[in-house]
């Protein structure tokens, strides 16, 4: 009996003395957790996640190759050995004499970088500006909103292409305020809607009544409650920006050769896509699941945080 | 009540006051969730005839607005079930038809009126269009006819300057007259029987008595049957003949609306009547029925009001009461009450 | 009477209309609160009645400083409140709170309960000092018949009844003098209605406390409150003692309000006999002039579109029925009889 789920218990403690003992506190943010801790595709896109963020801390623990280190002469465009796991043959060797699967490894750092950092940045840049905007409305919302709607006009890969030529040399923290600077008004948008919406619960309105200054309001009422949509948002968008930045060095304007990226491999193994295939699949299949691994978290998300679940 | 009802039948022959037309037996609904299986209806029988009123009353949770959207066919399955029971209309079980047959009975036979008018009509088309609408898909009526048709209704709903109303849409008009506009909707097709699901409810008591005073007298013209489901004792004292007390998915109390009032034969009904404050007279101390409304994932064993009840005994806490017949101090039968309390005779008689 | 707690004068509060997306140009106003006067006694309970749109929701956010007043005093023991701001505000929140009407809506779903009934000390530290800040926040559960152990529980886990002690609590934790309540009862079950109203009862006996209670169910106000006021479309139509307004009605409009509230006794239903008002409540961004009734009233003449009653005692009317009522042709008619 006591086992059985229950949700509305005894009133008051007066109505009897055998009431039950009262369950455990639940918050709606530890629902969601045991919730998506359910879900097949939370699991796999996380596990995926999980070791993609160990290959850009730690890519030394996976292959003890120089993923720079070419070898023209024994190795130009060799076949991969597929039963050789972990080794530096595995999936054969690029136009340069270097390990396909090294560079693999090596390339994750760049995009988990570029996608963390791009997602955080708009996150905080772009929530306050929307939080400002839902928040205060008025001329403080024009101005913002109008801002945003020119920002929406920029295509966001011919921005990034322009912004970036300004860089006489590019690192990844160049591509990464390239697309910070171009990018925080997504989350503006979303971030102004959920706070306008949440803005007019009768909490807000009660917490007013007590006297609760702006702060307060603001990051204890508005922000808990109203931070659920961008971050579903920014785990979608994080694939995306990664993406991009595969893109942009795809397009030799992004990362610049001694950094390794996916995307500049792509891009040297296409011109020998007849002869080599293996070449262009590794980092491209690479790039594909990365994205599909994040976009895949972020459905998830939004599933166990859909407040009409509950 | 402006009029009585009139037992003139001029070319609406078709209803019969009396003729049974909906019986439910035996009804269990339940809905499986995260949170487990909640037993939204367990076992509910009531029947409705042509030209009568059954009030439904019942607080959130009851099952009372389940078992309506079971009769019609528009409850969600899943999550919802149907584990047993029959829905007779006119004699046949509806849970066994299929789809096409369930489909040509709504709208048709039976229809239904929702408490919130604005969100179940579409915004972008007009009125008279929504309207037309079921002419033109139930009677394959032209454009015209459809639109003649739909100003016809609006008049007899009441709804001024239908002509002109017409192409109208649906944020143009009051919270009352859009609920007259579904009214008219239900009416449309001139089923046998409407079911209103808190009709009024999200209407002003002004509003409210218009909107009641036209449902009654659309009865007494074309003797539909009329199941009310409704939380408002108030508006039920109103309007119904007999009516179903239901409590936690089962129906705990029916009787002929006089007699409920007067001597109801269940704690929780007379709980209920004693707990609302009456217009008429300032009263003391308001009684209130201790505890809160139940649990559907967690019925309790027994009676499922016996936490709440002045008067269980231990027998109320192991065995669920059935619907008994309830009889007078001689024993004599009393017309179309039941109660399903172990303790009836105390509640009635003591 | 006892010593006015709470004064209001000539209250208004407009709702500009505006046309154009960059020079915005009002083009006229939603008169939600249009004049509105009344006094709020020590230990009373005004009940505000009214249906939706008669700006009785309007007038409780006002008097809470939540919307600004566009014209017009609110008196809080003498002193104008309706002009404050900053500190000056904040102290007078102390004593003015506010129980809301959803109790789903109400209560912020992230924070616990003891968070939420803690949160008024947290912006006025003063009234408890930090240490003993727990074992308020479960005294007042414990007052308000919830139990005190529930107060690392989310909002969520409580039904609607349960819910909206919480907010009470929360609205009780300052010790105010007064408490506005917004339909507090509406949005629960009947058979929970009942216990939230004792509840609301006992803790003016305790603390005592003056209510303005606001609602459209005319019997529960009836059962709260000492004196009873009726809005429409903006203004107060009649105000007077519970007896005065429910048995000695004298303006049509309470009248027509009284004789349509359903009553649970089917015996009755035959004997009444209702005034069915014809039309809707015109709109308030374009009032009728004179009465704001007239278009609705079986007794409106030339008069009444032309000059605005006056709410005042009607001199001709004696015992109960004189009271304050704004009908040219106020006049007492014998309605809901039991």
């Amino acid at each position: 009996m006591p086992d059985l789920i229950e949700k509305n218990v005894p009133a008051q403690g007066a109505a009897g003395s055998a009431e039950p003992k009262p369950e455990k506190p639940r918050s709606l943010g530890l629902d969601a957790w045991h919730d998506l801790r359910k879900r097949p595709v939370f699991i796999i896109s996380a596990a995926l996640i999980v070791l993609l963020v160990a290959f850009a801390i730690a890519p030394s623990l996976f292959t003890s190759v120089d993923p720079r280190a070419g070898d023209l002469q024994h190795h130009y465009l060799t076949k991969p050995n597929y039963l050789h796991f972990f080794q530096a043959d595995w999936f054969g060797y690029d136009g340069q004499g270097r390990s396909i699967y090294a560079r693999m490894i090596y390339g994750a750092r760049a995009s988990v970088v570029v996608g963390i950092c791009v997602t955080a940045g708009v996150t905080v840049l772009g929530g306050l500006a929307g939080m400002a905007a839902g928040y205060y409305g008025g001329w403080v919302d024009t101005v913002i909103s109008r801002v945003t709607d020119m920002f929406f006009g920029i295509p966001l890969l011919l921005g990034a292409l322009v912004v970036l030529n300004a860089f006489t040399t590019r690192t990844v923290w160049s591509v990464v305020f390239a697309l910070v600077a171009l990018g925080w008004t997504q989350m503006t948008r979303v971030m102004r809607g959920s706070v306008i919406t949440v803005k007019q619960s009768d909490f807000v309105t009660a917490a007013r009544a007590l006297g609760a200054g702006t702060g307060r309001i603001m990051f204890k009422h508005i922000l808990p409650n109203a931070i659920a949509p961008v971050i579903v948002v920014a785990t979608i968008a994080l694939g995306g920006y990664i993406a991009t930045e595969a893109t942009l060095s795809f397009l030799g304007i992004g990362l610049q050769d001694p950094t390794i990226s996916w995307g500049i491999d792509i891009n040297s193994a296409q011109k020998v896509i007849r002869t080599a295939p293996f070449a262009l699949f590794f980092p491209a299949g690479m790039l594909s699941v990365t994205v599909l691994a994040f976009i895949m978290l972020g459905d998830a998300v939004r599933d166990a945080l859909d407040p009409k679940l509950r | 009540m402006t009029t009585a009802p009139e037992k003139t039948t001029a070319g609406q022959d078709r209803l019969v006051p009396g003729t049974p037309l909906l019986e439910v037996r035996d009804l269990h609904v339940e809905f499986k969730t995260r949170d487990g299986v909640a037993k939204a209806v367990n076992g509910v029988n009531y029947s409705v005839a042509a030209g009568e009123t059954l009030a439904v009353l019942g607080e959130s949770g009851s099952g009372k607005s389940v078992t309506a959207q079971t009769i019609m066919g528009i409850l969600d399955m899943p999550p919802g079930r149907v584990t047993a029971g029959e829905i007779l209309f006119r004699g046949q079980d509806m849970l066994k038809m299929s789809n096409e047959e369930r489909r040509k009975i709504r709208g048709r036979k039976i229809a239904m009126i929702f408490q919130d008018a604005l969100s179940s009509l579409n915004p972008v088309l007009s009125v008279g269009y929504q309207l037309g609408e079921m002419f033109r898909v139930h009677e394959g009526a032209s454009r015209k006819e459809a639109k003649a048709k739909a100003i016809e209704l609006m008049d007899r709903v009441r709804i001024p300057a239908a002509a002109q109303r017409v192409n109208d849409y649906p944020h143009q008009f009051s919270g009352g007259m859009r609920q007259r506009i579904m009214i008219a909707m239900a009416l449309a097709l001139e089923p046998d029987l409407i079911i209103a699901d808190e009709p009024t409810t999200a209407l002003d008591v002004t509003v409210q008595a218009q909107v009641m005073d036209l449902l009654a007298e659309l009865q007494a013209e074309y003797h539909m049957g009329l199941i009310l489901i409704t939380h408002d004792l108030g508006v039920v004292a109103d309007v119904a003949d007999k009516i179903a007390v239901m409590y936690a998915g089962r129906i705990v109390e029916t009787a002929p609306v006089h007699d409920l009032y007067a001597r109801p034969a269940h704690p929780y009904t007379k709980g209920l009547l004693r707990s609302i404050p009456r217009l008429d007279q300032k009263g003391e101390e308001l009684y209130a029925i201790k505890g809160l409304p139940p649990n559907l994932y967690k019925v309790p064993a027994g009676c499922a009001f016996n936490p709440r009840c002045d008067v269980a005994t231990d027998l109320c806490r192991t065995e669920i009461p059935a619907l008994h017949q309830v009889t007078d101090r001689d024993g004599a039968e009393l017309a179309g009450r039941k109660s399903a309390c172990h303790l009836w005779k105390e509640t009635l008689h003591g | 009477m006892a010593e006015p707690i709470l004064e209001v004068r000539d209250l208004v509060k407009h709702y500009p209309l505006t046309q154009g997306v960059l020079f915005k140009k009002q083009v006229g106003a939603v008169k939600a609160v249009d004049g509105v006067s009344f006094t709020l006694a020590k230990g009373e309970t005004l009940g505000i009645v009214g249906e939706s749109g008669c700006g009785k929701s309007t007038l409780a956010k006002v008097l809470m400083n939540l919307e600004r007043a566009t014209a017009g005093q609110v008196l809080y023991k003498g002193e104008d409140i309706s002009r404050l701001s900053g500190a000056a505000l904040k102290a007078v929140r102390r004593n003015i709170q506010m129980v809301f009407q959803d109790p789903y809506t109400s209560l912020n779903p992230r924070m616990t309960v003891g968070d939420i009934i803690g949160e008024p000390f947290e912006i006025h530290p003063e009234v408890a000092p930090k240490g003993d800040r727990r074992k308020a926040v479960q005294d007042l559960l414990d007052v308000v018949g919830l139990n005190p152990e529930y107060i690392n529980r989310y909002p969520h886990q409580f039904s609607g009844g349960q819910r909206q002690r919480i907010g009470i609590a929360r609205g009780l934790a300052l010790k105010p003098e007064i408490i506005i309540c917004d339909e507090p009862v509406s949005a629960l079950d009947v058979s929970v209605q009942a216990q939230v109203i004792n509840l609301l009862e006992q803790l003016q006996g305790e603390f005592e406390l003056s209510y303005m209670f606001i609602a459209h169910d005319l019997s529960i106000v009836r059962h709260i409150s000492d004196r009873v006021g009726v809005m429409y479309l903006g203004r107060m139509v009649e105000i007077g003692t519970d007896a005065e307004i429910y048995e000695h009605a004298t303006h049509p409009y309470t009248q027509a309000l009284l004789s349509a509230v359903p009553v649970p006794d089917p015996t009755g239903r035959e004997g009444r006999e209702r005034i069915i008002l014809s039309g809707d409540i015109p709109s308030p961004a374009n009032p009728p002039s004179g009465c704001r009734f007239r278009t609705r009233c079986w007794k409106a003449e030339e008069r009444c579109a032309t000059e605005v009653p006056l709410l005042a005692a009607p001199t001709l009317l004696t015992g109960d029925a004189r009271h304050d009522s704004a009908c040219h042709f106020a006049a007492e008619r014998e309605v809901a009889a039991a």
